[in-house]
């Protein structure tokens, strides 16, 4: 598969990554580039294959229902770009 | 129950509704990190830096949601997934601070499962299964405030990171009220279970309200689905003006979008949120940061023997015992009444009876004094008490009555009313035969009358006697007494 | 130079123990080395404070007899692990002024270890980077120079750029490095000291910013096979905060260690002699099978079929991965943020984000976003896991034949900044013999083997079975031993 500049555009939107139509322009042969490399798996026959799901053999450990954390506004305002009143403030969002 | 249409410049419409609906699940803690999950906190003291994404924070999971998930899955009659997985849900949003909601789309915890409910309360045969698809976990997100300042929107994390059940209906309701009533039920099998608090307007229950029309026995129509629909009577609405919408729509030669909608209550009327549905792609993926889930078969056993009585169980056990279905269905709708009606019966209570007794009676005055089973003095054994006193002939049912009222008034137990103010019902021959005597003796002329034929008299002398006994003789003696004298 | 700069960590440890030195003296020899060393652009932060603090509490410890594992042993942290209170930036200019309020599992057992920190290691941004050219602050200069007369500033090699360098230039005693894809193991050869990537889960992940959560493992780079068995030991260990930690007990690997090798079989995987790879390298692979002969490991050729896969797979689950992990970096709770003049959330997002990363990071945020996109999951992210499963299982089926394999490190001595930043491809095809072991999981080591033609070091690549740190270590000494590599960069800055 391969993408246009439209197509670029569209992820550059997903991302949230604002770009110019110059860098829109100047990555399209890139991103071609690294997908045509990456469609080398193709050929390889993955029929009947499992999706790998635990690199290491390892069991999901579940936590207690224990209250042991949070209650700790100052450090996770600490370092807002604008904190106001104890919330996180950003551009008004109208929905 | 007639089957609902929906008449339309074309003829009749049905309408298809599925509901998928988020219960936040009862823990302390939220489902990735030990942040509490209370209700009304100040804002962001209920975060913890894993709920704040800060960098390099990593989510463990909950056991006790997952334990609550997998209970609500079994009264659900729904398959336990002995494996299931954690997957990302990819999109941005100021209430999002991952950039991802942990949910899960490919591999839930709860498979399909079902929910009873009756089309019509007065007739036990009017059931309908309302298939349940599956029942995932996930996260809530935060909340934004957009009134508190001109230019900018604020945002609390205490509910971010917090365990929803994601419980996802098949389209198999009709109507507005079946979906009420899928609801309502739904609501009453989580609380009965303890999973969820149930309470709508703390947001605890939300429901996304898809719905479509068809002519009967075409194929499904395109759905719409309306967001985060909080009561039950706003999802009846929803259904409602969003089944017109579509019909009006399609009749004038439009096509139905399938896109997300936004209820306004003060409107009663769904909107587009289409500016949010351009860049509608989640990019699901399993989480890496969590390993596959995998629920041993002594979990799921102690999930199963922890459960209660659930409500269908309970209505058949009342009916068992003579109740009648009416109120049957009635107690055990809500799990405190039904808890309050088992106590009422475990301190005695002749089943039928107190059945009778709690939805007249009982509920008739909690209703006329706005009062609750969770706020009235009165407790199941005290109630008990009331009732076996009336059924043994100690209280009249007037005095009955007045004891209950006296109960509701001060929370004091009968037995002490009846002792304090002498209300016990009397049987007394010997103060009764006095008081007719004296009655009589006063009322020479009406006696006179009596006998001459004036026989509807009888009443009379009835009343006068159970007046000077302030109401406490026996009414069965009190008439023997009076024959005795007078015939 | 003081010599104490150019002690292991071993014989830092046991001087201080005998009191040959103090703690307050190697910590200012390294403070001030730091300082000297800062032409070389290996460190973000300094913080000599906490590297003196750390001394003197070693000092006291000795006196009172209650020396830890590390006391006295002066360590550079990674940009990428959250320090507390230290600006922790992982390299990149959306993480300006980021300041934890908390400190990575890994960095607090050093700590708690004894270690002293120096400061903060320059890094490629967010990890993405085989040269550290990706870096906000700018690139590492390695300390190696190519003996051709010329002068080219060479890579240090990446994603752990500055750590490699600090090394390799008596800049730290030794330092945290992490491996996504090859990010501990190819600087550590470009540079000629030892880096182990362990087991998959080894290594707590809490408090190291994310790469590619499936992928990322913390290790230690030092001079030393040795040296890396003692900081290893400090920080492995069961992390109850992090879901993929493994609860295990951590091995005593320093005294584990021995180079005898009788009755182990080391595999050379045939697919791995690659056209382009220069030859010097393909001689010092076939000397390292010697090598380990000689210390009774008996070599047998093994066949990893689906490896040459390994890169593709990557370079599809490692952005995925990515693109989904800093989607957290959205200028709303902490570092840069970039709103535009009446712009709303999403202008803000967009200029944030765009201002924030550089341009690697940008371009595998897009390639992994769109491979996780409608209509692509399946041809991409899933058909790589699927690849991925096959990979583990050709690692399986060979560990069937042999205890551990030997590869080169990197396809390439170090190149000279700015020779593969206009093609990323090339870049990418540096990790070629390391990604293999990053998608398994498995352990793997890079020690030096001995110096090409210009004079700058080749590293020989020893992958182990899983949670076989041990094996990995010990054939890592047995070739440390034999190879006798000594050289060290001669001091220009
Ligand atoms: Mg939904
Ligand atoms: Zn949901």
């Amino acid at each position: 598969m391969s993408v246009n500049a439209d197509q670029v555009r569209h992820v550059a939107k997903l991302a949230r990554i604002a770009m110019s139509d110059a860098e829109v322009e100047k990555m399209v042969p890139e991103f071609n580039n690294i997908l045509k490399w990456v469609e080398q798996l193709g050929e390889v026959d993955t029929d009947g294959v499992e999706p790998l799901t635990a690199v290491i053999d390892n069991e999901l450990r579940l936590r207690d229902d224990v209250v042991n954390d949070g209650d700790c506004r100052d450090d996770v305002l600490k370092n807002a770009p604008e904190a106001q009143h104890g919330f996180f403030a950003v551009p008004k969002v109208i929905e | 129950m007639s089957e609902y249409r929906i008449k339309g410049e074309t003829g009749e419409w049905e309408v298809v509704i599925g509901l998928e609906v988020h219960a936040q699940v009862v823990s302390n803690a939220k489902l990735f990190s030990g942040a509490a999950t209370a209700f009304g906190a100040e804002p962001n003291t209920q975060v913890s830096l894993v709920d704040a994404a800060m960098p390099g924070m990593l989510p463990v999971p909950n056991k006790e949601c997952i334990r609550q998930a997998v209970r609500t899955g079994l009264a659900l009659d729904a398959v336990i997934n002995r494996w299931s997985r954690f997957d990302r849900k990819n999109y941005f949003y100021a209430d999002l601070p991952q950039g991802y909601q942990i949910s899960q789309l490919y591999h839930p915890l709860v498979g399909p499962g079902e929910v009873e409910i009756l089309l019509d309360d007065k007739d036990e045969n009017s059931v309908k299964q309302i298939g349940i698809e599956r029942i995932h976990v996930e996260q809530d997100a935060g909340k934004l405030m957009h009134d508190q300042h001109p230019t900018m929107s604020y945002v609390d994390l205490n509910r971010s990171g917090v365990a929803l059940m994601e419980i996802v209906s098949r389209p198999d309701m009709r109507s507005p009220a079946e979906a009420g009533a899928y609801l309502r039920k739904l609501r009453s099998i989580l609380r009965y279970v303890g999973s969820c608090d149930g309470n709508m307007e703390e947001g605890s229950m939300r429901a996304d309200v898809n719905v479509s029309v068809r002519k009967p026995g075409d194929e499904f129509g395109t759905r719409t689905e309306t967001k985060n629909v909080n009561s039950v009577r706003f999802v009846m609405a929803v259904i409602e003006h969003e089944a017109r919408r579509q019909i009006e729509l399609i009749e004038e030669g439009g096509k139905v979008a399938q896109e997300t909608r936004l209820y306004d209550p003060d409107k009663n009327a769904t909107r587009s949120l289409r500016s949010k549905e351009d860049a509608h792609d989640y990019r699901y993926f399993p989480d890496p940061d969590l390993l596959p889930l995998e629920l041993t078969e002594d979990f799921i056993a102690d999930c199963k023997a922890s459960l209660p009585e659930l409500p269908d169980d309970k209505r058949k056990r009342y009916e068992g015992v003579g109740v009648t279905p009416y109120n049957a269905s009635v107690l055990t709708a809500e799990v405190e009444t039904a808890r309050w009606f088992d106590a009422l019966l475990e301190a005695g209570a002749e089943p039928k009876q107190g059945a009778n007794w709690v939805v007249a009676e009982l509920f008739g005055a909690l209703n006329r004094r706005s009062e609750t089973l969770a706020t009235t003095g009165i407790s199941p054994q005290e109630a008990a008490e009331l009732l076996k006193l009336v059924a043994d002939g100690t209280l009249s049912g007037t005095l009955g009555k007045q004891v209950f009222e006296i109960m509701l008034e001060t929370g004091d137990a009968p037995s002490k009313i009846v002792e304090e103010r002498g209300l016990k019902q009397t049987s007394d021959t010997g103060a009764i035969d006095a008081e007719i005597d004296k009655i009589l003796a006063a009322n020479a002329d009406k006696v006179a009358e009596y006998k001459s034929g004036k026989v509807q008299l009888f009443g009379f002398f009835v009343g006068q006697v159970m007046k000077a006994m302030a109401g406490k003789a026996n009414p069965g003696v009190v008439n023997e007494r009076l024959r005795a004298k007078l015939d | 130079m003081s010599e104490l700069t150019t002690k292991t960590i071993a014989e830092l440890r046991d001087g201080i123990g005998a009191g040959d030195f103090s703690a307050r003296e190697v910590a200012e020899a390294y403070n001030a080395a730091v300082v000297a060393g800062r032409s070389l652009n290996a460190y973000t932060v300094e913080t000599p404070e906490l590297a003196l603090a750390a001394a003197e509490a070693a000092d006291k410890a000795r006196a009172a007899g209650e020396l830890k594992p590390l006391s006295g042993v002066p360590l550079g942290i990674k940009d990428l692990f959250a320090t507390e209170g230290v600006d922790s930036t992982s390299g990149s200019n959306i993480l300006k002024g980021f300041k934890p309020t908390y400190e990575s599992t890994v960095s607090g057992k050093l700590k708690a270890a004894g270690a002293g920190m120096l400061g903060k290691l320059n890094m490629d941004e967010f990890a993405m980077g085989s040269s550290n050219e990706t870096s906000a602050y700018g690139p590492v200069i390695s300390p190696w120079k190519r003996n051709d007369g010329g002068n080219a500033a060479l890579t240090p090699g990446g994603s752990s750029g500055g750590s490699a360098a600090a090394v390799s230039a008596g800049l730290a005693a030794g330092v945290t490095g992490t491996d996504t894809g090859g990010s501990i193991r190819q600087p550590a050869a470009f540079t000629g000291i030892c880096g182990i990537k362990p087991t998959y889960g080894r290594c707590s992940r809490w408090g190291i910013v994310a790469f590619a959560s499936s992928l990322d493992q913390a290790g230690p780079m030092a001079k030393t096979v040795r040296d890396c068995a003692i900081l290893l030991e400090a920080m492995t260990g069961f992390d109850p905060k992090d879901a993929t930690s493994l609860d295990l007990p951590v091995p005593n690997w320093e005294a584990g260690l021995s180079s005898d090798l009788k009755g182990k079989k080391v595999g050379i995987p045939i697919e791995y002699r690659i056209d382009g790879v220069p030859s010097e390298i393909d001689a010092l692979w076939d000397k390292g099978v010697e090598w380990l002969r000689d210390a009774g490991a008996e070599p047998v050729k093994i066949s990893l079929p689906y490896t040459k896969y390994a890169l593709p797979t990557y370079y599809i689950i490692a952005p995925a991965e990515a693109s989904s992990n800093l989607a957290r970096y959205d200028g709303v709770r902490y570092g840069l943020r970039e709103a535009p003049e009446g712009g709303n959330l999403d202008a803000m997002y967009a200029a944030t984000r765009a201002a924030g990363f550089g341009a690697e990071v940008r371009r595998r945020i897009m390639i992994g976003t769109y491979v996780l996109s409608a209509g692509f999951y399946d041809a991409y992210f899933t058909k790589a896991q699927k690849v991925r499963t096959l990979i583990k299982r050709d690692f399986r089926d060979a560990f069937a034949e042999c205890d551990f394999i030997l590869t080169p490190t990197a396809p390439s001595a170090a190149f000279g900044l700015q020779e593969k930043m206009s093609d990323p491809l090339a870049m990418y095809l540096n990790d070629v013999f390391a990604v293999p072991a990053s998608l398994a999981g498995l352990p793997a080591m890079s020690v030096p083997g001995g110096l090409d033609g210009q004079g700058l070091p080749l590293g020989l690549h020893l992958i182990g079975k899983e949670l076989d740190e041990q094996g990995v270590l010990n054939a890592a000494l047995a070739i440390e031993e034999r190879a006798g590599f000594t050289a060290r960069p001669q001091r220009w800055w």
